[in-house]
């Protein structure tokens, strides 16, 4: 393993409903890297991150490791894979009645951060991605529009200050401005993270330029190259 | 006794009993004499005397609820039916004896009082002990006292109201409680008197084998407005305790009345309540209740919608835990034209726990034009728990519009996924979006209930309590 490892697959395997999706993958990803994870639909960019992150409908195969900051999470909880530094922007941001952003955030960074601490960069972070008081005062994505949705996605990933972020096509469902705007915060608060941009645009990565793209398909890596690989998918497609 | 606590951690402040120091014990078991002798201690006039051996007769000839929760647990001669904590009454915080203060101290009453409290009258045993009204409710001409001072002081008001909602024919346990009552609250709001900040009540039970049977009566004048909150937390005992109290309240013409209940009962309690709320022409009376503790709660607040305009809420939460059954739910009973109601009931029940919901709308002949809404939610955490629902609504008129939901959920995998993926621990997720089921009640009541009713919910999830 190289010293700049953050995570490191071997003959990792992921199945859901005992279907084989992700296919023994061995990769490493480096520290402070921009990783776009690209591939058809179905390719089993999804369940990667669902996998990493830990969702109990996703079964990591035996014999798969998954080694984040020198320790095998493949058995840890996914609280625990949280706490270590592994963050995932979802997809589909679900809405949680009754649930506020700013309460669970609390509970999470508890004994870690100081509610005020919290509020104020909660307030700070906010400004910068444009979203209003009332979307935070609300329950969590309550009446959010896609674009609001994504942005308290990208708000949580910055107030929890993870190592590891995976976005799960934080690109989906934005309008022009907005995907300006959550580009220009994530490039801004990049600092040391690593993130991993699941996309199926190269829009994104014209804002955060990728060191690597790896293209995914059929549960196996294809190929893995610099960011003008995204740019010749987006001309020609996965196609060949 | 006396043993000075220091070290007071957080189920120490919600199951905990004090020693018990009392003036007088008498004996078990019910009868007519205990009845007179109960009328007698308390010094009260001849009429207080023959409605308690009425009642007591009645209580005689009811039959037990044949439906609902087993209460063949129940023994009426295992029972002490009157006790007296103190010989006198304390009229101020510093002469309280200590073991009471203290517990007091733990459930943080003196800071709520600071704080919010316009009056306080804390139940302990069957008698009040202490008791402070704000000066400024006297000035209005408000009265906020015992039940057992207003029989005394305020006769006329007293022999006009008492026992006229809730006759002790109405149930076994509404007779119980009219032949045994002690303590509870008096509240009377002059015409067009407005009250801001919440009266409030705190009642504890503190003895074993001991029946605590308040009584309340509440009376809002025409146009008047007000906030009664009664909150419980008790101490943990091994045997059984029944509480049956009995609420009545009076809404007059264009007033307004919210009565907040925090029940938390310890897990041996019986608790058999029956409160009913009569709303006259364009008058409001809210319900928010809130059940967590207790064996066997069976409590249905009604409302009878008298006058043309009349509104009635219920807004309700209930959380059975093992060995727990929470049979709660609400009445309304429109009797005039234009009468609305709003019923808002949810459930939650984890370890077995058994919530109910039993509910019965009914638009009388004549009540023209009424509206009717009742929603019911359930949520089950596990397998072994079980939720219910009976919804009654009857209608004699056509004229109405009726809408009732019900939903059964359980805790979704995806919204826990998503809470445990921002490092927030499983039992931890799983009591916010407990408390986040709930928020549309919690929201409702005062603040520092509304805080330990989430504390109290996450205990119950974490599992650290009950």
């Amino acid at each position: 393993m190289k010293t700049n490892t953050i995570l490191s697959l071997k003959n990792f395997s992921v199945s859901v409903e005992k279907k084989k999706i992700i296919k023994d993958i061995n990769f490493e990803f480096e520290k402070g890297k921009i990783y776009a994870l690209m591939g058809p639909n179905g390719s089993g960019k999804s369940t990667f991150a669902y996998s990493i992150t830990g969702h109990p409908a996703y079964s990591v195969e035996k014999g798969s490791e998954a080694v984040f900051e020198g320790e095998d999470i493949v058995n840890l909880s996914v609280d625990k894979r949280s706490v270590k530094g592994i963050f995932l922007s979802f997809q589909n941001p679900l809405s949680i009645l009754g649930v506020k952003l700013r309460q669970f955030l609390y509970f999470a960074l508890q004994g870690k951060k100081d509610p005020l601490t919290i509020s104020q960069e909660i307030k700070k972070y906010a400004k910068d991605l444009k979203i209003s008081d009332d979307l935070l005062n609300r329950s969590l994505n309550e009446g959010a529009s896609g674009g609001e949705k994504k942005k308290l996605e990208v708000l949580q990933a910055a107030v929890l200050d993870k190592k590891l972020i995976i976005f799960d096509e934080v690109d989906t469902g934005v309008d022009v401005d907005a995907l300006k705007t959550i580009a220009q915060f994530l490039r801004k608060n990049k600092t040391d993270k690593t993130y991993i941009i699941i996309t199926h645009y190269n829009r994104i990565l014209k804002y955060l330029k990728p060191d690597h793209v790896i293209v995914l398909n059929q549960g196996v890596i294809k190929k893995v190259g610099d960011h003008t690989l995204a740019y010749d998918i987006e001309k020609n497609g996965y196609g060949k | 006794m006396a043993n000075k606590q220091t070290n007071i951690n957080f189920e120490n402040k919600y199951g905990f009993s004090m020693p018990e120091n009392y003036a007088l014990k008498p004996e078990k078991g019910i009868s007519q004499s205990v009845v007179v002798n109960i009328s007698q201690l308390k010094n009260e006039p001849e009429w207080m005397k023959e409605f308690r051996l009425k009642a007591y007769e009645i209580f005689l000839q009811k039959s037990m609820p044949k439906w609902g929760p087993d209460l063949s647990k129940i023994n009426f001669d295992d029972i002490y039916y009157y006790i007296k904590p103190t010989k006198d009454r304390a009229k101020s915080w510093e002469e309280l004896p200590a073991e009471i203060k203290e517990t007091y101290d733990r459930i943080g009453m003196p800071e709520a009082e600071k704080k919010y409290l316009s009056g306080v009258s804390a139940q302990y045993e069957s008698e009040v002990v202490y008791e402070s009204i704000n000066r400024e409710l006297s000035k209005k001409g408000v009265i906020f006292c015992d039940m057992d001072t207003a029989v005394k002081k305020y006769p006329e008001i007293v022999k006009e109201y008492f026992g006229k909602l809730i006759p002790p024919h109405d149930n076994k346990f509404a007779a119980l409680n009219s032949a045994v009552w002690s303590g509870g609250s008096f509240v009377y709001v002059p015409k067009g008197v407005k009250v801001d900040l919440p009266m409030q009540a705190y009642f504890r039970i503190n003895a074993e084998k001991f029946g605590q049977f308040e009584r309340t009566l509440i009376i809002a004048e025409e146009g008047s407005s007000f906030h009664y909150v009664e909150g419980c937390t008790a101490p943990v005992y091994t045997t059984d305790s029944l509480h049956a109290a009995v609420v009545e309240i009076f809404v007059k013409k264009g007033a307004r009345v919210r009565y907040t209940t925090v029940q938390n009962w310890s897990k041996n309690v019986f608790n058999l309540v029956t409160k009913r709320a009569r709303a006259e022409e364009n008058a409001l009376i809210e319900w928010v209740d809130c059940n967590i503790g207790s064996q066997i709660t069976m409590k249905y607040p009604c409302v009878y919608l008298m006058g043309e305009g009349a509104r009635g809420e219920m807004l309700s939460v209930s959380f059975a835990g093992a060995g727990q059954a929470q049979d709660t739910g609400a009445k309304m009973i429109h009797f005039a034209s234009n009468t609305s109601s709003r019923i808002i009931a949810k459930s939650i029940s984890k370890n077995g726990g058994r919530a109910s919901y039993r509910g019965l709308v009914q638009v009388m002949k004549g009540a023209k034009n009424s509206s009717v809404h009742s929603s019911c939610d359930a949520l089950i955490i596990d397998e072994d728990s079980r939720s219910d629902t009976y919804p009654s609504l009857r209608s004699q008129e056509n004229n109405t519009q009726i809408e009732h939901e019900a939903k059964v959920e359980r805790l979704s995998d995806d919204k826990l996924f998503y809470l445990t993926s921002r490092g927030i621990k499983k039992s931890d997720a799983e009591g916010l979006l407990v408390n986040g089921f709930i928020d549309p009640v919690s929201k409702e009541i005062p603040l520092e209930y509304s805080i330990e009713l989430n504390r109290l919910i996450n205990l119950e999830m974490s599992g650290s309590v009950g």
